[in-house]
């Protein structure tokens, strides 16, 4: 099955007078439990094609579906119902809710969402279970080391059992050695539970966790 | 919602200061109501206490008790519309009131009410000639049950032979007595301007007062009368400018907090949004936020004005705090948090999901 398949993606900006392509005609098609590393320099794009992956960004022209959804002629509403319901973000910088604890954090999920209640709790357990933070379900952020903080904002992409997961340069702000562990478990979650990954960095070392590289220069993707 | 009521046990902190700023208004609102109702009140209760549906003025004397008289026919004629059960008369002479034993220019401030339906608060029936209740708030100038009161430059004695609660007219001290008590007092301190027997002042009447015309005379309801007397309208005035500009300082407090405290969420409402929460979710947390720091103010402002009502000693100023006056004014501030908050719609509405995820392009 395809987790994600986008078609002739074009996105540009206006800016001024000129129009800016930050992706030009990106295709590209990522199967279930497939982590695909998007590699490339700054401003190369590869950020974009997540965004647009995830729902966040809409395509100036092109085809994007993602877990069977079609989301390429979604308006913003309907984006935000499918981002809540179908892809989980990790983000750069982690982005817990700083007064939330662990545990809390998770569900957040299901508060803006479906809230599903007790089988919410009951999932959010679990996912602190097999991440190695269940003595810390209770513990606030700010008394959370760097790499147990980046293990609950993947607990929160997971909660809402999404098709596609969407990683932000999820190691760079991690030493090298909880950079590994958190690819590890990263690439052991996704595979465990057959979800599709897209992994952005500019780091060529995780791209080994990776089931496949694909480069992105100049809004042009190159296998 | 969950998230806003947790930032708010969490973080409480971060909106104490609001919090302390709308205590202080809640708490100025709620004075302020206060005074109002204690300045009306002490202006007005011998007239709102009437039990009837109207009073009776002449025509020519705007509504006034002073200057209005009803003569006898004009009396009559009312009491053939209504039935004379549901027709009083009543008269007001103000006069200085000097206690036994008191310097000649050590006099207080009284209204001699003469009545024949007696207001709310009022026995029945009036006490014999020479005899009056008086309203208990004399009691704080020195009037004692028994005592012998002399009213006006002619010093006409009265009886005080027990008290009544919350009748005062027009910051006065009041006494009820027959109209017969009223009008001696009267005329023998204006021998300039009798008032003949079987005129009065006006009348208080019970009935269907619509189809109900009497000629040189004119029928205000209660409130209407209440209104008509005079500095009523004015008080109100003024203090519901006061009170209204009060509101805007709410408004604009709450205002200014949230859009300030919406500015250092973009971060926050950036993730939530591109995790899916909707910009409806995130504006219903700061409007429960509003609300509920405005419910902590306000029942803090409730507490401590309810404490000042109990400790300012009576007559000290016209303060009268009510329980219909503190909820007006929780309103009043739910209102002002509401449209306060709603000025940070605009803000939740334009954060960009992609903030989030860093920088695009």
């Amino acid at each position: 099955m395809t987790a994600v398949s986008m078609s002739n993606v074009r996105k540009v900006y206006r800016m001024g007078d000129t129009d800016v392509v930050a992706l030009a005609d990106a295709s590209i098609e990522v199967g279930d439990g497939e982590i695909v590393a998007l590699v490339g320099p700054s401003g190369s794009g590869k950020t974009t094609l997540c965004s647009i992956a995830g729902g966040i960004l809409t395509a100036t022209s092109g085809t994007v579906v993602v877990g069977g959804h079609d989301i390429s002629g979604m308006d913003a509403k309907q984006l935000t119902d499918f981002r809540r319901e179908t892809v989980g973000f990790v983000f750069q910088s982690v982005n817990l809710i700083p007064f939330l604890t662990a545990r809390e954090n998770l569900l957040v999920v299901d508060e803006i969402g479906r809230r599903i209640g007790a089988a919410a709790k009951q999932r959010a357990d679990q996912l602190l279970e097999e991440l190695g933070l269940a003595d810390r379900a209770k513990n606030l952020p700010g008394q959370l080391s760097g790499g147990q903080r980046q293990r609950v904002a993947i607990g929160r992409a997971l909660m809402n059992e999404p098709s596609l997961v969407l990683f932000d340069e999820p190691t760079s702000a991690l030493d090298s050695k909880l950079g590994e562990q958190v690819m590890e478990l990263i690439q052991s979650e996704m595979k465990a539970r057959n979800t599709a990954a897209i992994i952005v960095t500019h780091d060529q070392r995780i791209t080994r966790y990776a089931d496949r590289t694909v480069t992105i220069s100049d809004g042009v993707l190159a296998a | 919602m969950k998230l806003a009521l947790r930032e708010l046990i969490r973080r409480p902190q971060r909106f104490a200061t609001a919090t302390v700023i709308l205590t202080l208004i809640a708490l100025l609102l709620m004075f302020l109501g206060g005074l109002l109702d204690g300045l009306i009140n002490s202006s007005t209760e011998a007239v709102s206490a009437q039990r009837g549906d109207a009073l009776v003025f002449s025509e020519k004397s705007r509504s006034s008790f002073p200057s209005s008289r009803i003569d006898a026919d004009q009396r009559a004629a009312y009491d053939d519309a209504f039935g004379a059960d549901n027709v009083g008369g009543i008269g007001i002479a103000q006069f200085g009131g000097r206690l036994p034993d008191a310097g000649p220019r050590d006099l207080i401030s009284i209204a001699l009410f003469g009545y024949e339906l007696a207001p709310a608060g009022v026995p029945d029936d009036p006490p014999v000639d020479g005899e009056v209740y008086a309203d208990s708030v004399l009691e704080d100038e020195g009037v004692t049950e028994g005592m012998t009161l002399l009213l006006g430059p002619a010093r006409v004695p009265v009886t005080v032979i027990g008290f009544v609660d919350d009748v005062n007219y027009l910051s006065q001290g009041t006494l009820w007595g027959s109209l017969t008590t009223w009008r001696t007092v009267q005329n023998a301190n204006r021998p300039d301007d009798p008032i003949a027997d079987g005129v009065v002042q006006s009348l208080v009447v019970r009935g269907e007062i619509a189809n109900v015309s009497v000629d040189g005379t004119r029928m205000l309801t209660i409130d209407e009368s209440v209104d008509a007397l005079p500095g009523v309208k004015e008080q109100r005035g003024t203090f519901g400018q006061i009170i209204g500009v009060t509101i805007v300082i709410a408004i604009v407090v709450v205002g200014l907090f949230f859009a300030l405290i919406t500015v250092e969420r973009i971060g926050l409402y950036g993730i939530l949004k591109a995790i899916g929460a909707r910009s409806r979710t995130l504006f219903a947390g700061v409007l429960l936020q509003a609300i509920v720091l405005t419910l902590i103010a306000s029942v803090v402002a409730g507490v401590i004005a309810a404490l000042l009502d109990r400790t300012i000693p009576p007559g000290a100023i016209p303060f009268d705090l009510s329980l219909g006056r503190l909820l007006t004014s929780i309103a009043l501030l739910l209102l002002a948090a509401v449209i306060g908050s709603a000025f940070s719609l605009r803000r939740v509405l334009r954060v960009d999901p992609a903030s989030a995820i860093g920088s695009v392009i």
